[in-house]
């Protein structure tokens, strides 16, 4: 197999979301694509709904399994503030896809502060590639609203040309219930359509 | 076949691989799935014990009787567990017995950040520090080996990022038996009165030393050389920084770290220029460098506190900042983790809270509740300390203006470590209150079961424990249970209760939500906000349910999708706005 280059993922999100699935189905990816892989994620008060972070990490050799500030190639974010959060992270030549999705933080239901007006503006203000997904819409279209994480999975796979469709969608079998893997395979699709 | 695991998968298939047949623990973060996952293997018996001490010390009984043994456990853990383990450190072992002990650099989920190496020069007990899930899987196997060689304990030491990481481990199917006898009748070395103590003590001095002689010798601790330039000893997740920032560097990889092995040391120091420690929260491997007296730096060079990336590592050795990237010229607000819609913690909080009773606290799901709007937790210091500390403030203060405090501790966290707290407000005549948070389950690290659920970790039915009867048994004769649904009910019994001379218990009693949704799998009913009469008094936000926000201002709305239709935020909403919907 000839070797591809490394890829550094990050995927942010709040706390109940489905970002930890979607990491384990991205690692897995990379490792079924034979990379090396790593993947890094903190547990426990997060899963409050709070900021949620995963590092996941393809390469030939990879040291750490947290990527460096800046060196981001992919930030998938399932949520709008979360990618203005992590945008600074993206390499000069990243990219983020981002969820079209506003989840108030409770500094903000409770009235203390602000929710940034124009997120999608700002974050294409820093330069980089923004791709802006509509997942919930996408989601319910497949037939589940809770197929979020795997519409932007498909969409992320559109930026990964190394590794073949199959292989996503073999992870993917792998890793969801028999019983919502028409709408999953579906949501990977539009997903995919929409990158 | 290689498959990737977390560095606590990866221990929990090595206690498979490596023959262990007893595992115990308490949950605590990042080590609670090392016994999540132990439990899928029918060959070991595994269980949640109430408390880390208890964990070790059936860590103790199972080894005697020739089992090879797993005790896991969060670093804070190995405070509770201290007794046990300082003098199990002279008794030594009869099958291989090995304590997982996982560090929280960085605080993401604890009270402080401790470094719990110290422990093992303390207990002068061999320490293994995997760098990454196939190493801790290894490193379960050479830690029995050792412990059964060396007849001592091994603590192997995780962190966080090691616990959580993924990365590629050989798996193999083989289950190695282990050949070690039963339990032989032996007072000198297992009874430890003083007599025998002192012999044990001179006895570790000479393990210490065959174990020196093991970390000079073994493979875990190797020289990788490189650039001569410059040479760094490390270990755990710092290996991993470092190769990731200074791919041309030379390496002294320590696996095992206690006891120091100070010939690899000295001919590294002598082979490479400039000598450094790379390591987390402490300079415990740089002082041990410096008092051989070899020049080294290290600390000096990375902030005080807190986890290292490789972005602190880089900033330390190439002097390269993280680069600036893009700001947004707005504030980000912040987004705290919260206590769940419809978590039965709210209403008794929220009732404290209104009625500006200060609460000594404790650790579990509900110590969010210090976040503002509630702020009803005064204080949190370690697992079960509520109840003394609210005893101790209540005693100092008797006879003073100053009103009494209670205690609020979860029903993990009372059966943990709360047990002989309420025993000294029953003992010393204390008029202490103190609220027990029965949500029926260990929520802040997973729910996991404890001996007032009803069932085990293997998934066995028991006996659950009667807080109650517990508690009468104390002497406590004021015992009231609660649903903290019930917003009236609790004003009542709290108001009452506080200004009781005598010591009381309030068990608020309900489920955690989320378990519920989990059962019943659909939300019943759902509460909502009727526009119309709703007169924007914000009463409801003072709740600080992630449900409820407001709409323009001046309205208040909940969301559908995240509201667990608990009736609390209708029971103070005095315009009647908030009313139940079917769905
Ligand atoms: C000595 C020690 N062991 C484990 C932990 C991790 N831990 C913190 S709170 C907690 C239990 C919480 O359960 P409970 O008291 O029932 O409260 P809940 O989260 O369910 O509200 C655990 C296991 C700790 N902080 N200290």
């Amino acid at each position: 197999m000839k070797m591809k280059k490394k890829k550094d993922i990050l995927i942010v999100g709040v706390g109940g979301q489905g970002i930890i699935v979607a990491s384990e189905i991205l690692a897995d990816v990379g490792k079924e694509a034979g990379f090396d892989v790593k993947k890094s994620e903190v547990h426990g008060m997060s899963q409050r709904g709070g900021s949620v972070s995963t590092h996941v990490r393809f390469g030939k050799q990879v040291f750490s399994p947290l990527i460096r500030q800046g060196k981001v190639d992919f930030l998938l974010a399932f949520e709008l503030l979360e990618a203005l959060r992590w945008v600074n992270f993206l390499s000069p030549h990243g990219a983020a896809l981002v969820n079209n999705l506003k989840i108030n933080p409770t500094t903000v239901s409770s009235g203390s502060m602000e929710y940034p007006s124009n997120i999608a503006h700002l974050l294409k203000e820093s330069g980089h590639t923004i791709q802006l997904i509509e997942g919930i819409n996408l989601a319910e279209q497949a037939g589940s609203k809770r197929a979020v994480n795997i519409v932007l999975l498909g969409a992320l796979s559109g930026f990964l040309p190394d590794i073949a469709e199959e292989m996503w969608l073999k992870v993917i079998r792998s890793r969801v219930s028999a019983k919502t893997l028409q709408a999953n395979e579906k949501a990977f699709y539009l997903g995919r359509k929409d990158a | 076949m290689k498959v990737l695991l977390s560095g606590n998968e990866a221990v929990a298939r090595g206690g498979y691989e490596f023959g262990v047949s007893v595992a115990a623990g308490y949950p605590g973060t990042p080590s609670t799935e090392i016994l999540e996952n132990i439990v899928h293997f029918s060959e070991i018996y595994c269980q949640w014990s109430p408390n880390e001490k208890v964990a070790l010390e059936t860590g103790i009984g199972a080894s005697l009787a020739g089992a090879r043994t797993l005790v896991t456990m969060k670093h804070v853990g190995l405070n509770v567990a201290a007794d046990p383990f300082m003098t199990l450190a002279y008794t030594g072992v009869n099958a291989g017995l090995v304590i997982v002990c996982a560090d929280d650099p960085g605080m993401h989920s604890s009270q402080n950040e401790q470094d719990n190496r110290f422990y093992a020069k303390f207990a002068q007990v061999p320490l293994l520090e995997p760098s990454d899930s196939q190493e801790a899987k290894d490193l379960v196997g050479f830690g029995l080996e050792i412990s059964e060689k060396y007849d001592t304990p091994v603590l192997l030491r995780l962190t966080t990022r090691i616990s959580h990481s993924k990365s590629l481990t050989e798996v193999k199917d083989q289950r190695i038996v282990s050949s070690i006898g039963p339990f032989a009748k032996d007072p000198k070395k297992y009874v430890m009165i003083p007599a025998h103590s002192r012999k044990r003590h001179v006895l570790m001095k000479t393990r210490t030393k065959s174990l020196r002689a093991l970390s000079e010798s073994t493979d875990w601790n190797r020289c990788e050389m490189n650039d001569k330039k410059i040479g760094i000893i490390c270990g755990s997740i710092a290996y991993q920084y470092a190769k990731e920032v200074l791919p041309e560097a030379s390496y002294l990889k320590l696996g095992m770290s206690h006891p120091l092995p100070h010939k690899l040391i000295t001919d590294f120091a002598r082979h490479v220029e400039k000598l450094y420690v790379l390591e987390e929260l402490t300079p415990f491997i740089e002082d041990q460098v410096k008092a051989m007296g070899i020049s080294v730096e290290g600390r000096s060079m990375l902030p005080d506190t807190g986890e290292l990336t490789p972005d602190i590592v880089a900033q330390a050795f190439l002097h390269e900042s993280a680069p600036k990237g893009y700001h947004p010229g707005v504030e980000l607000p912040p987004r705290p983790p919260v206590m769940c819609p419809g978590c039965p913690h709210r209403g008794l909080f929220y009732t404290l809270s209104r009625k500006k009773i200060r609460a000594m606290g404790d650790i579990g799901c509900y110590t969010l509740s210090v976040l503002p709007p509630l702020q009803a937790m005064d204080t949190c210091i370690c697992m079960g300390a509520s109840i003394g500390t609210a005893h101790g403030f209540n005693k100092a203060s008797q006879g003073s203006d100053v009103p009494p405090v209670v205690g609020v501790i979860g029903d993990s966290t009372f059966l943990h470590s709360g047990l002989t707290g309420l025993l000294d407000v029953a003992y010393n005549q204390g008029n202490s209150t103190i609220i027990i948070l029965d949500n029926r389950t260990t929520a802040m690290t997973g729910f996991q079961h404890h001996p007032g659920t009803g069932l085990t970790l293997q998934g066995k039915e028991t006996r659950a424990v009667d807080l109650k009867a517990l508690a009468e048994s104390f002497g406590i004769s004021r015992v009231h249970e609660v649903d903290p649904y019930d917003l009236k009910q609790l004003s009542q019994v709290i108001d009452r209760e506080v200004k009781a001379s005598e010591p009381s218990l309030i068990i608020s009693r309900r489920p955690c939500v989320l378990l519920e949704r989990k059962k019943r799998k659909t939300k019943p009913v759902q509460r909502q906000v009727a526009v119309d009469l709703c007169t924007g008094c914000k009463a409801c936000l003072k709740l600080g349910c992630p449900a409820i926000s407001f709409l323009a201002e001046d309205k208040a709305v909940i969301d559908p999708l995240m509201c667990n239709g608990c009736p609390v935020c209708e029971q103070v909403c005095k315009a009647g706005a908030i009313q139940s919907v079917a769905i």
